[in-house]
């Protein structure tokens, strides 16, 4: 671990400090964001945090080519603009660009699927950083694979830049039915599950006594709606990410604020009802079962 | 028994519910304005100060919440809850407002980004030794206080980071996630001598 200890006896970088600023991001909405303008309009909408990357995941997709972590100077410009955490995304594998980030002191880094993947063998050793990492997961081996290699928070991926919030609810349920499974397994049990998870015995065991992910759990992928939104939160999500469906939606700021308070009053349909009124277009989207196998973004990372 | 609500507009509410429930206390999430009347105290947990506060103002909660203070509501402040309480807030984003109550003045985000958030043992005289393992999160300080209210703790630097005024108490940071209970005692016997 990169922990470092200052001249005034603090100890910087540590798994809770890590993981505790996602802890305070739970029912919080994060958005992404490409410039200082959709950051401002994110925060005056309510989110808890921004995700800074270089085109929304819509765009990606439209427009093909490779995607990177973004310009240092978009990056500079929307640390300046809020007050509220930025996060910016790193392409997987790519430890140079989360040294970047790092340097222009960014609150979060995503290695992210939805950027082009620097390496297809392996993900960044997030240990070697004093800042947090929030990672991708389509099912729970994965989600503990990452956590092994340092991340403080795990987001169950979706089908970014789609609008179609089918592959979100697949994630976010294959990761909590299998976190029931292993809760009911005797010890000898989990052995084999830890094989099968491929991830560590230790970890494994962990999860089965405590019945959760030792990290907090948001969704991401496709949510587009306020009830989207609150569909997530009840399926058990801690908090929700929302990408393409604010800024390629026809009126980004109201839409945003009503994801916001539906994310709060996620179990009250009449909350959910009203603030769903009158949002004007929602991002057109693709089905996913439209999208080809290999262009699907969920299943880089492994 | 004591009812104490925590505050579950957004942040780590669970955490306090979880230590509050531990202690003994009967403690339930609180949203709407109703759910104010029913309870003895108030935790309002760590989160994004800027958040709860739209989100308040939204529902209705915020002018009954400084209504219930200002009649004397015991409550507890952690981190974003402290920004919540109190009087003046420095490095706010605009038109962000705060409850009030507590005679201070607090900075937002006052030791920089998640790079400086920073975990450390703080001593407290009014909860004894050990001392306090606090975690610091992109954490708020109290910049000035009036006279009413007492320092409970600062750093070694002098910031002030654990304050008290009557049935009102504030931390910059958050023993909701340490597992350390005496903030949370504490705050609790505060009620038991309110009510």
């Amino acid at each position: 671990m990169n922990m470092s200890t200052n001249t005034a006896n603090q100890e910087l970088g540590t798994s809770r400090v890590k993981r505790g600023l996602a802890e305070m991001l739970k029912g919080g909405v994060i958005m992404d964001v490409v410039n200082a303008d959709q950051a401002k309009i994110a925060e005056d909408a309510g989110a808890v945090a921004v995700m800074a990357l270089e085109r929304v995941p819509a765009d990606i997709r439209a427009q093909g080519g490779v995607a990177r972590m973004s310009d240092p100077d978009l990056i500079d410009g929307i640390i300046a603009a809020v007050s509220i955490p930025v996060m910016a995304k790193a392409r997987i594998g790519h430890f140079v660009e989360a040294q970047v980030l790092q340097a222009l002191k960014v609150d979060y880094i995503d290695e992210s699927e939805v950027l082009s993947p620097a390496d297809y063998i392996n993900h960044i050793d997030k240990w070697n950083f004093d800042i947090p990492f929030v990672c991708g997961a389509t099912n729970l081996g994965e989600a503990l694979r990452r956590i092994t290699e340092g991340a403080a928070m795990i987001r169950s991926k979706g089908e970014a830049g789609t609008g179609d919030v089918s592959e979100a609810t697949r994630h976010i349920r294959t990761i909590k039915s299998e976190i029931a499974a292993l809760s009911s397994k005797t010890k000898d049990e989990l052995y084999v599950a830890a094989k099968e998870l491929q991830a560590p015995y230790e970890l494994v065991a962990e999860v089965a006594r405590t019945g959760k992910l030792p990290v907090v759990l948001f969704t991401a992928g496709g949510v587009a709606t306020p009830a989207d939104a609150a569909l997530m939160m009840q399926l058990g999500a801690d908090g929700v990410f929302v990408g393409s469906g604010i800024f390629k939606s026809g009126n980004p700021a109201a839409r945003a604020a009503a994801i916001v308070k539906a994310t709060t009053f996620y179990d009250d349909a009449a909350v959910i009802a009203e603030v769903s009124r009158g949002l004007g277009e929602a991002i057109v989207g693709i089905n996913v079962n439209d999208i080809p196998a290999p262009h699907r973004l969920a299943e880089r990372g492994w | 028994m004591t009812r104490v609500g925590v505050l579950a507009l957004q942040g780590d509410f669970r955490e306090h519910l979880a230590v509050l429930r531990e202690l003994g206390a009967d403690a339930v999430a609180v949203r709407r304005p109703e759910e104010l009347d029913l309870i003895d105290g108030l935790v309002i947990p760590g989160g994004e100060s800027s958040v709860m506060d739209k989100l308040a103002r939204s529902f209705g909660l915020f002018g009954p919440l400084q209504a219930a203070i200002a009649a004397g509501l015991p409550v507890y402040g952690t981190c974003a809850g402290l920004i919540m309480i109190a009087d003046t807030l420095v490095d706010a984003i605009a038109g962000q407002q705060s409850l009030g109550g507590l005679h201070v003045s607090v900075r937002r985000n006052a030791f920089g980004s998640q790079l400086d958030s920073f975990e450390t043992d703080v001593d407290i005289p009014a909860l004894g030794e050990p001392p306090v393992h606090a975690v610091f999160i992109r954490a708020p300080v109290v910049e000035s206080v009036a006279d009413d209210v007492t320092v409970l703790a600062a750093l070694p630097d002098g910031r002030i980071i654990a304050v008290e005024q009557g049935p009102l108490l504030g931390t910059s940071f958050h023993p909701e996630i340490t597992g350390d209970t005496r903030f949370h005692e504490y705050f609790l016997r505060k009620l038991q001598t309110s009510s």
